[in-house]
């Protein structure tokens, strides 16, 4: 499902943490998806710090604005490294209409009734960074959801898929990447990651070799499970409780004051000294 | 700088990688001996070193260099070491009068400024003299620490936008390193310092985390220090990504051990 995930058209988020990184993964589905790459270089110099008159004007929301008026009719794959960066320096609703009105220009053919390419958003998004309001926009305007994780040092991707008037899918797909940015998948982590544990050590019974008797013989297990504990309301003892019988022989104390005994019962330990 | 963190890094001066931006952080604990190792394994590197010490003056960065076999005044002399001593030049700003705009011009700004009279002060700093008579091998940038640029009043994207030109400027123009040292606030809820801590750790290399022990305080084990290399998911890494490692911090040098095997545990 990871390598057809450009086919569904509209924006797909790619979230990563920094455990887990969605850069790689991003680059190899450019890769997958490119037959012509078209790159504006944001990275040197996106604020325009340098006026040298090199910046395409708007900065980076411009070139993005400028990919809704485009005129050719073929599908179009947009990356964006990253949505983070324009999350922090851009308002969070001005973003989202921008990305509205990029990834859904297939709903609104031009005027000559000819067919509009699929548009296919690929944004990478860094999960810290934001905080539950940005992150629920984002997420609600996408049409898919791949999150980054993995175990033991197995990578993974848990892909949310929102078709319309569909139900939503969620699948988790193990992959890896070549160093030639190409995808690997995978079934699940490797075994040679999984903790084994070792068969030549042989498992040593505690019970063997002891100097007292653990075990219970026939006529001591029938005794023990007849047993009732004193603690347990039967039924035997809620009807002694509720039928007192006074021949039953309670227990009873005897006591013989000797000598030495001074039964003071203002002051039975003499200890008080008034 | 010290052996012990050079193997754990797998690194040595000769043969360290560049172009890599590797984020220094502690948490509840100092972890100031992670600079002093850089700036003196930079140093032994021989490469031209652009300091942006806000924290400490130059003297205190000396007398601990020295005591790693690095002497910062001539390597300030000889043209090495660029450094900004941010407590003494802060006050430069407003008693004297500068042609160009001060480094740390953002002092005077009422509102919320941004660092680029910085960016350009470590973009004129590392680039590559014409004369060609140094021959170093590659600029470095070090600061010490970001987390008081957010005191000062800047906000957090401007410090990120600071770190992304240098980024820029020193990592994949000039094929140089950056290291900078970010304090984790931890329990106490600082939005900002975490926005500036997880977007540089986005961006970084490697991630060397010195935390101290959850149990307190220690006279033997002085804290933990976490390594996080951030690679992309290949199938074929025979390193690990992550390791963390204990250590005691001597007069001279840094001990490290594994967790429970300190020499006065054992």
């Amino acid at each position: 499902m990871l390598d057809s995930l450009l086919a569904l058209g509209g924006l797909v988020l790619l979230r990563d943490s920094v455990e887990w990184e969605g850069r790689s993964l991003l680059k190899a589905l450019v890769k997958k998806s490119a037959l012509w790459l078209v790159y504006h270089d944001f990275f040197r110099d996106p604020l325009n710090w340098s006026k040298t008159g090199e910046a395409l004007p708007g900065g980076p929301l411009g070139a993005l604005r400028a990919m809704c008026k485009r005129t050719d009719l073929g599908p179009v794959t947009i990356a964006l490294d990253s949505l983070s960066w324009l999350l922090l320096h851009l308002p969070c609703a001005t973003l989202c209409q921008t990305l509205h009105a990029v990834s859904y220009q297939d709903s609104c053919p031009p005027g000559d009734g000819s067919p509009v390419g699929k548009v296919h958003v690929l944004g990478l998004l860094h999960e810290e960074l934001h905080g539950p309001g940005p992150m629920g926009a984002l997420s609600s305007l996408a049409q898919t959801e791949v999150t980054l994780g993995g175990t033991m040092g197995q990578a993974s991707a848990r892909i949310l898929c929102r078709r319309p008037q569909q139900h939503p899918t969620d699948q988790t797909q193990w992959f890896s990447i070549l160093p030639d940015f190409s995808l690997h998948l995978q079934e699940g982590p490797s075994k040679e990651f999984q903790p084994q544990s070792d068969p030549h050590i042989p498992l040593v019974d505690p019970m063997a070799h002891l100097t007292f008797n653990l075990h219970l013989s026939k006529k001591e297990r029938e005794a023990r499970d007849s047993l009732t504990l004193p603690f347990q309301f039967s039924s035997e003892k809620q009807e002694a409780l509720l039928r007192p019988r006074p021949s039953q022989a309670t227990s009873h104390i005897f006591y013989e004051p000797d000598a030495y005994d001074d039964l003071d019962q203002e002051d039975p330990d003499d200890d008080l000294d008034i | 700088m010290f052996p012990e963190l050079n193997n754990l890094l797998n690194t040595t001066p000769d043969r360290a990688e560049q172009g890599k931006l590797t984020l220094l952080c502690d948490a509840k604990t100092d972890g100031s001996f992670l600079v002093h190792h850089f700036l003196s394994f930079y140093l032994k590197a021989n490469c031209k070193v652009c300091f942006v010490a806000l924290i400490q003056s130059f003297s205190h960065y000396n007398i601990v260099g020295q005591k790693l076999g690095v002497n910062l005044t001539m390597a300030r002399e000889r043209g090495q070491l660029v450094f900004l001593e941010g407590l003494k030049s802060a006050v430069d700003v407003f008693f004297q009068a500068q042609e160009k705009p001060h480094p740390l011009q953002f002092l005077r700004e009422a509102s919320a400024g941004n660092l680029k009279p910085l960016f350009e002060f470590v973009r004129d700093a590392l680039k590559p003299v014409d004369s060609g008579a140094a021959g170093w091998t590659y600029p470095v940038l070090l600061v010490d620490d970001l987390s008081v640029l957010l005191s000062l009043g800047l906000g957090a994207v401007a410090v990120l936008d600071f770190i992304h030109y240098c980024r820029a400027t020193v990592c994949w123009e000039l094929k140089g390193n950056v290291v900078v040292l970010v304090h984790d606030s931890g329990d106490v809820e600082d939005e900002e310092n975490d926005i500036l801590l997880n977007g540089l750790s986005h961006q970084s290399h490697l991630i060397l985390r010195a935390e101290g022990l959850a149990t307190g305080f220690c006279r033997d084990v002085h804290g933990q220090l976490r390594i996080l290399w951030r690679r992309p998911s290949q199938s074929t890494s025979q390193r690990d990504q992550s390791l963390t490692y204990q250590y005691k911090i001597q007069d001279r040098s840094v001990s490290f051990f594994a967790k429970g095997m300190s020499p006065a545990v054992l």
